[in-house]
């Protein structure tokens, strides 16, 4: 392989790419986009849900019970509560989306506690948003244990605590996210540059130019997948530095992790690279790659645990997960950059990652079409 | 030994033979002409011939090089213009110079002067720093041409070099091609359907049509080889039905043929042909509705060997190159 003629290919990718910013942009605008929306939206605590409180008792229990929600409803402002006579008006507030959630105290609650004889309470939830029916759920068991725990602390503690500790300070949902974006410029890099852009040059006749050449086909597919690598690990890094400021990761500019981020940021540059290359080394027609932008970021982009734990994916999802280069690159950039880990958070990924490469880039060499 | 060599070379794409079984050889310093119009497989036997395709059946040898076994040593020795403009247009002129002397590993030390050199006998010196997407159609083949001949090669493959220019542009690139053979003794093969231009630039035309090489010599010998050498092209109402029969026997007259609603006369002697004719017309009260004479063209050539004129036959040809799709 001759190295001169492998590079002359990346030194003018990489003319075209600074002379055209705009690619530069469009990979990270989206990324960042999605960042800040997705970020902020998602993670925050439920708060001002209206939920309807329905007495029939009225006594003193009852009372009781309706001071806890006060509490709540003046103290952490999960929930603000509305009265009602009865229960179908609420419960058509319920169906029409105006209330959250209904809780309904019967008529014999108060009777039922002072003869010990497990009063009950109703939650009626509208499960069709699950993160504000778990919330009300998890709030209203808490008031109910409460409600539960006896006065007088006894002097033999005989029930069970846990204690919770965390590892971590608070990792806001954006910060969470922000692993994933970086993922995603990187992708974005590759699909224009590795898909798009390879593509279109087929198309309009360019490749022919270099055809002639002596250039053989082995340093062809690496000089272009070398320039997409750099390319993409540009896109990473500025996405690393702006994501990182906007979802506020300390010590962002800590030599040693930054040295380890654009290893990993590298790796995963080149593994994206190779694997649009691999999937486009065959396709002639220009419309291929755009139609299957879409497909592709949805395939790789959402199994790999970028906005939610892959744990809780059925058993045919997890497997994408772990044949996704996404998956990978996602659990190092959190690794380095929520948990603070070193070259033992990362390794793993970064081997997994450069097999993945290694084995697109020999498949590409094989298919790739020196004769046309 | 034969800068080019080609023996029954053969490319069958599926049930289509685009090359059938062409055989010819190439001179050293000469200038070659392959003539047909599109879709007689010119543009598919020079891909063979550049490595671009590969071949199915026969053997070709550039440079002394076999295409198939020394694609490499190929490669090196030839400069090749395609017929799509291959040059990268978000590039300079200096820069699409630069990757392709990389490519062909000319020593940095020489680089520089070497693209200053050719840029300026191509006459794109003053726009080396401009952005390949500005130039015209002509600029952008001359520093296509330039960038051919970054490697000094032997041999140069030049497929339609001139289709798609305006008349100035394909008078420059002319020069141009006279100007490399005469200067660095370069081989040049060039495909065209531009009759004028195979006339006016090659040594030998090799004509070709529907894959097969029907003809080769130089231009006058092929001119000559055709009966006649004036064409005399008339029009006529109320002709009878034996009026071709009658022509044939008009003075000078080589041979007769009716082609749409023409007559097409070979003739030894146009003018005296022509008046002989206008006679005959006016003796049958026969109406001359338009007549014309000139020497022997290329077109007629075509027309002999094929029965096409190579007007009409440039209509008839498929082309497989999709690539048109994109340009």
């Amino acid at each position: 392989m001759n190295f001169y003629r492998m590079w002359a290919l990346v030194e003018r990718d990489l003319r075209k790419f600074f002379r055209s910013p705009a690619l530069m942009m469009s990979s990270m605008i989206f990324p960042l986009m999605q960042l800040i929306v997705l970020g902020y939206a998602f993670g925050g605590k439920i708060t001002n849900v209206t939920v309807a409180v329905v007495d029939h008792d009225h006594t003193a229990e009852s009372w009781r019970v309706r001071e806890s929600f006060a509490g709540v409803a003046t103290g952490p402002k999960m929930f603000h509560v509305v009265d009602y006579n009865s229960l179908p008006p609420a419960l058509n507030d319920l169906h029409a989306g105006i209330v959250g959630g209904i809780v309904e105290i019967p008529r014999n609650f108060s009777r039922r506690t002072y003869a010990n004889d497990r009063p009950r309470l109703a939650l009626i939830v509208d499960n069709t948003d699950q993160f504000v029916s778990s919330s009300l759920e998890t709030e209203m068991q808490g008031i109910v244990d409460q409600l539960n725990s006896p006065s007088v602390t006894p002097r033999l503690a005989s029930n069970v605590a846990l204690n919770v500790v965390e590892v971590y300070p608070y990792i806001a949902y954006v910060k969470y996210l922000l692993p994933g974006s970086i993922a995603m410029s990187i992708f974005i890099v590759a699909m224009i540059g590795g898909g798009i852009t390879f593509i279109d040059d087929k198309a309009r006749g360019l490749h022919e130019g270099y055809l002639v050449t002596p250039i053989h086909k082995s340093e062809l597919v690496m000089g272009l997948n070398l320039a997409g690598t750099v390319k993409g690990l540009m896109a990473g890094l500025v996405l690393t530095f702006i994501g990182g400021l906007i979802a506020g990761i300390p010590r962002l500019w800590d030599p040693v992790r930054l040295f380890y981020l654009i290893i990993v940021v590298a790796i995963a540059s080149l593994t994206m690279i190779s694997f649009m290359f691999f999937v486009m080394v065959r396709v002639d027609d220009p419309l291929v790659p755009r139609a299957i932008f879409g497909v592709l970021n949805t395939l790789l982009f959402f199994p790999s645990g970028a906005i939610y734990p892959t744990q809780g994916f059925p058993f045919w999802l997890k497997w994408i997960s772990v044949i996704d280069p996404f998956t990978y690159t996602v659990h190092a950039l959190r690794n380095l950059l929520l948990r603070g880990s070193g070259i033992e958070g990362i390794y793993r990924d970064v081997l997994i990652l450069m097999g993945i490469s290694a084995l697109m880039i020999t498949g590409s060499i094989a298919l790739f079409k020196r004769q046309i | 030994m034969h800068a080019i060599e080609v023996v029954n070379l053969t490319k069958q794409f599926g049930d289509l033979i685009a090359v059938n079984a062409v055989s010819f050889t190439v001179e050293d310093g000469e200038i070659f002409g392959l003539l047909g119009p599109n879709g007689a497989g010119k543009t598919t036997l020079i891909r063979m011939l550049t490595t671009l395709t590969p071949i199915t059946s026969g053997v070709a040898r550039v440079g002394g090089f076999d295409i198939v076994r020394e694609q490499d040593a190929v490669r090196h020795t030839l400069g090749v213009i395609p017929q799509a403009f291959t040059s990268d247009p978000e590039l300079t002129a200096e820069e699409n110079m630069l990757i392709h002397a990389k490519l062909y590993g000319i020593a940095s030390a020489q680089r520089a002067e070497l693209i200053h050199r050719l840029l300026e006998s191509v006459d794109l010196l003053k726009f080396k720093s401009k952005l390949v997407r500005t130039f015209s159609g002509g600029m952008r083949r001359r520093l296509e041409i330039a960038r051919g001949l970054v490697h000094s090669p032997k041999i140069m493959f030049l497929d339609e070099p001139t289709t798609g220019l305006d008349p100035v542009s394909r008078t420059n690139v002319w020069e141009m091609i006279r100007r490399l053979r005469d200067e660095s003794h370069l081989t040049i093969l060039l495909t065209t359907h531009y009759m004028d231009e195979a006339d006016k630039l090659c040594d030998r035309i090799a004509i070709v049509d529907h894959g097969k090489l029907v003809a080769l010599d130089t231009p006058t010998r092929l001119k000559d080889s055709i009966p006649g050498t004036d064409a005399v092209e008339a029009e006529f109402v109320n002709a009878p039905a034996d009026w071709i029969g009658q022509l044939q026997k008009l003075s000078h007259a080589a041979s007769v043929t009716s082609r749409d609603s023409a007559v097409h006369i070979a003739s030894n002697d146009g003018p005296a042909t022509v008046a002989a004719l206008m006679d005959l017309a006016r003796a049958k009260n026969v109406t001359v509705k338009r007549v014309s004479v000139q020497g022997t063209t290329l077109d007629d050539v075509f027309l002999h060997y094929t029965g096409n004129a190579l007007r009409d036959a440039a209509n008839d040809g498929a082309s497989y190159d999709i690539r048109h799709l994109y340009r």
